[in-house]
């Protein structure tokens, strides 16, 4: 494979499976759902997930979306159709250009154009409604595909792509998924290409952190993971602007992973001290 | 030879669903019954599950209550049973607690004594800690100690219970599965290190260990079964597979607890009074605690 897997982050790959599936399976069966939807990009996060998914609920019950922009890349679109004719399972494409471009052509004068981060943004969260539309038209829960070294660096769309009823790899750092995903059998072309958001041509995650993942992962393992702080890592070794770097995407994304701050003024408000877990029973009867 | 069939229930719980968690109890009962078990023991907080929150003064129930009496009943003469439950007392504080059922009635209930309130952990904010530690006798001829998951990751618990004359060491959890590490036999951190603790507690205090742990999802975290009966001389004597649900039975001798406390006789040659004397002597002189706790000395 073009990409290293750093020592300190492999994982036990058939306990984590067996966690993933049985967590998906126990969430649906808690939910009353049968059936879940996922966007299909053709990278291996979600391709990861339409693999997991498939084992915990059966192909049959999983849709997969496939929601290409126009300046998304053909090869994306094979990888994900690659992964649906493995698999089995349900799978739709939806094209989000019209979306995307008539807000645009709509909100911006003729002469502008969208910023990259708009745009992204914009796509990120169109594909959103997409998704969740389907959830009630094919009757399913949505499966997020967000892997927590883009959690954790804020490399995310709030309320686009990480909007989600459950994430299954979450808790799982890119490397992580690279090695997960080799052992559920993610097709070979889409473990070996470059991960990119795919906003353009040529476009790499690793390009615009910078830094490898491997290198990333090393760094945020060690410091969240392992509570070994700035000087621990130096003495590990880590170049210091590195270790700068990723605290500060760190610390400049808290809010992304968290719920909006609601102002206190009852005796008991939602998210602060009110606090039920997500489904509980109601009166009987 | 004294045999004694201890049954292992590990099950799921629905969260805040109690009916639905005794009619499950009630099931497993029968099963176990059909079985020949004499001690039935399942999962702490098995009957309302575990991640409560504010659901917690809604499922909790006081030690007469009759859906306790009724498993009590349903248990019959033969067989004891160890349940999980949310207690609330007569001056509405509410514990983690066990209760042993036998002969028709709840014959023991024990507050889970140390309340974890760190990482994945928020128990102190929703309960109170117990005040008691003790061993309780059983109508098995045994005398049980039995505490609740944290509660054996702190040394003073298996040992009050030994010097309290407890056979059988009898621990309910609700342990959230973590640490997926390669580096990790069995690939699954949380269950490797419960194991030294059960086999050192039984080694230690030549009891029978009896641990049983939950399985099933609630919100992002897995519990992992891996239930485990570990014999006087540390030996385990069944380990249930992780995370599958089910009852798991596994005959015991009781006399093994007098075999190896004759071979081995650490608890007869235990010294409470030096023990007691000198931790009062550790307490006066400011409990280990660093000097800084102490302002002006």
């Amino acid at each position: 494979m073009p990409w290293e897997l750093p020592e300190e982050l492999l994982i036990d790959t058939s306990m984590a499976r067996r966690i993933i599936v049985r967590f998906i399976r126990s969430h649906m069966d808690q939910t009353g759902f049968d059936r879940a939807v996922l966007g299909l990009s053709g990278g291996i996060d979600s391709a990861l997930v339409a693999y997991l998914a498939a084992e915990a609920i059966g192909p049959a019950n999983l849709l997969c979306l496939l929601m290409p922009y126009r300046t998304s890349s053909p090869a994306s679109r094979v990888d994900a159709e690659a992964v649906v004719a493995e698999l089995g399972c349900a799978a739709k494409v939806i094209e989000i250009t019209p979306l995307v471009d008539g807000y645009f052509d709509r909100a911006l004068a003729s002469s502008d154009k969208p910023s990259h981060l708009r745009l992204g943004n914009f796509a990120a969260r169109a594909r959103m409604a997409v998704l969740f539309d389907h959830s009630a038209a094919w009757n399913g829960l949505v499966l997020g595909t967000s892997n927590k070294t883009e959690s954790l660096l804020g490399y995310t769309t709030i309320f686009g792509d990480n909007a989600a009823a459950l994430q299954p790899i979450g808790d799982l750092f890119k490397s992580q998924v690279r090695q997960l995903s080799v052992a559920v059998g993610v097709p070979d072309a889409i473990l070996r290409k470059a991960p990119t958001a795919d906003l353009w041509a040529g476009q790499t995650d690793e390009q615009e952190v910078g830094l490898s993942y491997a290198e990333i992962d090393r760094i945020l393992h060690w410091l969240v993971d392992r509570r070994r702080g700035r000087d621990g890592l130096r003495a590990m070794g880590f170049e210091p602007a590195n270790i700068v770097r990723v605290e500060r995407l760190i610390a400049g994304s808290e809010f992304k992973r968290q719920m909006a701050p609601v102002a206190k003024l009852s005796l008991r408000t939602p998210g602060v001290d009110y606090l039920y877990p997500r489904r509980r029973p109601g009166p009987s009867g | 030879m004294s045999k004694l069939r201890v049954g292992m229930a590990q099950i799921d719980a629905r969260l805040g669903d109690l009916e639905a968690n005794v009619r499950a109890h009630r099931q497993l009962l029968a099963q176990a019954r059909g079985e020949g078990v004499d001690l039935l023991v399942f999962p702490e907080l098995g009957l309302t599950g575990y991640m409560l929150q504010d659901l917690n003064a809604e499922v909790a129930m006081r030690a007469d209550d009759p859906r306790l009496l009724d498993l009590a009943e349903a248990a019959g003469p033969d067989l004891s049973m160890v349940v999980g439950f949310v207690e609330e007392s007569a001056d509405h504080r509410l514990y983690v607690a066990a209760a042993l059922l036998e002969e028709g009635r709840v014959a023991h209930v024990v507050r889970k004594a140390y309340l974890p309130s760190y990482g994945l952990f928020d128990e102190r904010r929703f309960f109170g800690g117990g005040e008691v530690l003790r061993a309780v006798d059983s109508r098995l001829g045994l005398r049980m100690g039995i505490s609740i998951c944290e509660d054996f990751w702190h040394l003073g618990v298996p040992l009050l219970h030994a010097f309290d004359g407890a056979h059988v060491l009898v621990n309910i959890s609700s342990s959230p599965g973590r640490d997926v590490a390669a580096a990790v036999e069995g690939g699954l951190g949380t269950a490797e290190s419960w194991r030294p603790l059960l086999r050192t507690y039984a080694m230690l205090t030549g009891s029978y260990v009896v641990f049983v742990n939950r399985v099933g999802v609630e919100e992002s975290v897995t519990f992992w079964g891996g239930s485990e009966v570990v014999d006087p001389g540390g030996q385990s004597a069944y380990r249930a597979p992780l995370h599958d649900e089910g009852l798991f039975v596994v005959e015991i001798d009781t006399d093994e607890v007098r075999r190896q406390r004759v071979a081995t006789p650490l608890m007869r040659d235990e010294r409470p009074e030096l023990l007691l004397r000198q931790l009062e002597r550790v307490i006066r002189s400011g409990g280990g605690l660093p000097d800084d706790t102490w302002p002006g000395g």
